[in-house]
């Protein structure tokens, strides 16, 4: 079983597992198609897409973010290159959530949505959330890639605040039963913890290194 | 990885928790409804959520239903009840009800749950008959009544309300009920009396959601004397013309449709006369967000939701949102309890 995971994929099996990650990012609005058409969205629907949105934005960040540990922890590095589709793919239903937010539940009333935004630390923390993932979800194809060089790697360590960002989001929005928010901090607490760990680990052996020539 | 997310799940998702545990007796009902043939359902055509009746409708389900003779007899535990007398009153003329589906399974009553889906799932083994209320506190004698005596305590009226969320969210609700005012008269308060306390069952077996002290168990709720003696204030037994549903707070729940919703504490036992203001299961969980008076009250931001403007459940994905109204809309039934009251820092 291990060796299958530990089994570097090829070109032609890597295209294969992109597209069935792609299908299975795409589940959840089909889902939600379907729950619509049957009208089965809850007495409230609109929260109900706010929330299933959301939490699929959350869940695949939390997802993209697990790459690299797994990289760190195993040496393997060919998951790395789903990263691109996962981070678009949290962008793409953040853009579903933020939808939601600013058209069937606020109907565009802009003066509504800013009193919401400024009174409500909730909103302006998931504002703040989507604003950033933008610079990101525009700088994530190859050419962009190239002109940004160095500076594209410092820009997109800003995910790490987009995630930090989405969970406080979440913790705010739930009145007393903190559980399942505090799942997906402890989720983020440890896939962050890995790689400053790591990092440490890098830092000492290089520190070694040099003492010892 | 292996999140779920609960609230997620729509509840025609999951099997209700008591068919799951009593899978095998589902199944040998099944097996029954086999021989016997179950026509529960047939006796029983609305959407009866009983416990066995759960168990026969699938059995129903199995067999179809439309040749199956009528042996088994429904279960009444639970079942849906109609309230034969009853007066219509003119509160909400005009107003659009609420379907029965999207007011009994859209709950928040943490007792059953913490998702709005849960209530509806998670009370059907509640057993809201028999039911006694005990009275104590600032009254001449302590004393208990049963539920079917205060059925009897006055004539027992509709009462269309809305209900506001202080999550945001609105419903009307034809509820039915007697005046609070009626059930204090009756408890006999002594001079003393300043508040009411209500206070729900505590109960983990009943109340799976109790294992979790997401508040501190039982839920309290107070009112101040005047507001208890309010003609708007009712003591809900039914709603939709029958006995209150588990998930609405069977058997019997405060409705004051000027105060957010989370004011109406169900599954009451105990009516405690106080001369101090009573401290709330919400106040204890929020003191910067659940005052004692929980007052509608679009001019006054709760950290976390929009109160100047609500949604009313029902209206579809592009309805938008409507203006929330001071007190409710009910000013002229409540406003002058609070003149001169500092509705900012009493909120």
């Amino acid at each position: 079983m291990f060796n299958i995971f530990n089994k570097v994929p090829n070109k032609a099996q890597i295209s294969n597992i992109k597209i069935g990650v792609f299908l299975l990012c795409l589940v959840p609005l089909t889902r939600l198609i379907i729950l619509g058409y049957q009208e089965n969205l809850s007495a409230n629907p609109i929260e109900f897409i706010e929330r299933s949105t959301g939490f699929w934005a959350l869940f695949i960040l939390l997802a993209t973010l697990t790459l690299t540990p797994i990289r760190l922890i195993t040496g393997r590095a060919w998951q790395i290159q789903l990263r691109r589709m996962l981070g678009l793919f949290m962008f793409f239903y953040a853009c579903l959530h933020i939808t939601t937010y600013l058209w069937l539940d606020f109907a565009f009333d802009w003066l509504d949505i800013t009193k919401d935004i400024a009174k409500h630390p909730r909103i302006l923390v998931g504002f703040a959330a989507f604003l950033l993932a933008i610079p990101l979800a525009i700088t994530s194809n190859n050419a962009m890639m190239k002109r940004l060089g160095s500076r594209w790697k410092q820009l997109h360590q800003l995910v790490y605040v987009i995630a930090i960002l989405a969970v406080v989001h979440f913790w705010l929005l739930v009145k007393k039963d903190i559980r399942e928010p505090l799942l997906y901090a402890a989720i983020l607490v440890v896939l962050l913890g890995i790689r400053i760990h790591y990092k440490q680990v890098a830092k000492a052996n290089k520190a070694t290194r040099v003492t010892s020539t | 990885m292996i999140i779920q997310t609960k609230s997620d799940i729509i509840p025609s998702e999951i099997t209700p928790k008591d068919v799951f545990d009593n899978r095998r007796e589902f199944i040998q009902k099944a097996g029954f409804g086999l021989i016997a043939g179950s026509a529960a359902l047939l006796c029983n055509p609305l959407k009866a959520a009983t416990i066995s009746t759960g168990a026969t409708e699938g059995a129903g389900r199995l067999i179809g239903r439309a040749n199956a003779p009528a042996i088994v007899k429904a279960p009444t535990l639970g079942a849906r009840q109609k309230i034969s007398n009853y007066t219509k009153t003119s509160y909400g003329a005009g107003e659009k009800l609420n379907s029965y589906e999207d007011i009994t399974t859209y709950n928040n009553y943490y007792e059953f749950g913490t998702d709005k889906n849960e209530p509806a799932i998670n009370s059907k083994l509640f057993k809201p008959h028999p039911w006694t209320v005990s009275i104590e506190g600032e009254v001449k004698k302590n004393k208990t009544i049963s539920i079917e005596d205060i059925y009897k305590l006055a004539p027992l009226e509709e009462r269309i309300y809305r209900m506001r969320c202080v999550e945001g969210w609105s419903m009307v609700i034809p509820w039915i009920g007697l005046p609070l005012a009626q059930i204090i008269k009756w408890a006999e308060p002594t001079a003393n009396a300043k508040y009411v306390e209500f206070i729900s069952l505590a109960d983990k077996q009943q109340m799976p959601g109790q294992n979790i002290q997401v508040l501190d168990w039982p839920y309290t709720e107070g009112l101040r004397m005047d507001e208890a003696m309010n003609p708007l204030t009712i003591m809900a037994v039914g709603l939709y013309g029958e006995q209150l549903p588990n998930q609405n707070g069977a058997p019997m729940r405060l409705v004051t449709p000027w105060k957010y919703g989370f004011k109406g504490a169900k599954a009451i036992v105990k009516i405690r006369f106080t001369e101090k203001m009573p401290i709330s299961s919400w106040m204890k969980a929020g003191p910067n967000e659940y005052g004692f008076y929980a007052n509608v009250n679009p001019n006054v931001e709760h950290p976390r939701w929009t109160q100047s403007s609500e949604r009313r459940i029902g209206g579809g994905l592009f309805a938008g949102r409507i203006k929330t109204q001071m007190f409710n809309g009910y000013t002229e039934q409540v406003g002058q309890m609070y003149a001169g009251l500092d509705l900012r820092k009493f909120f």
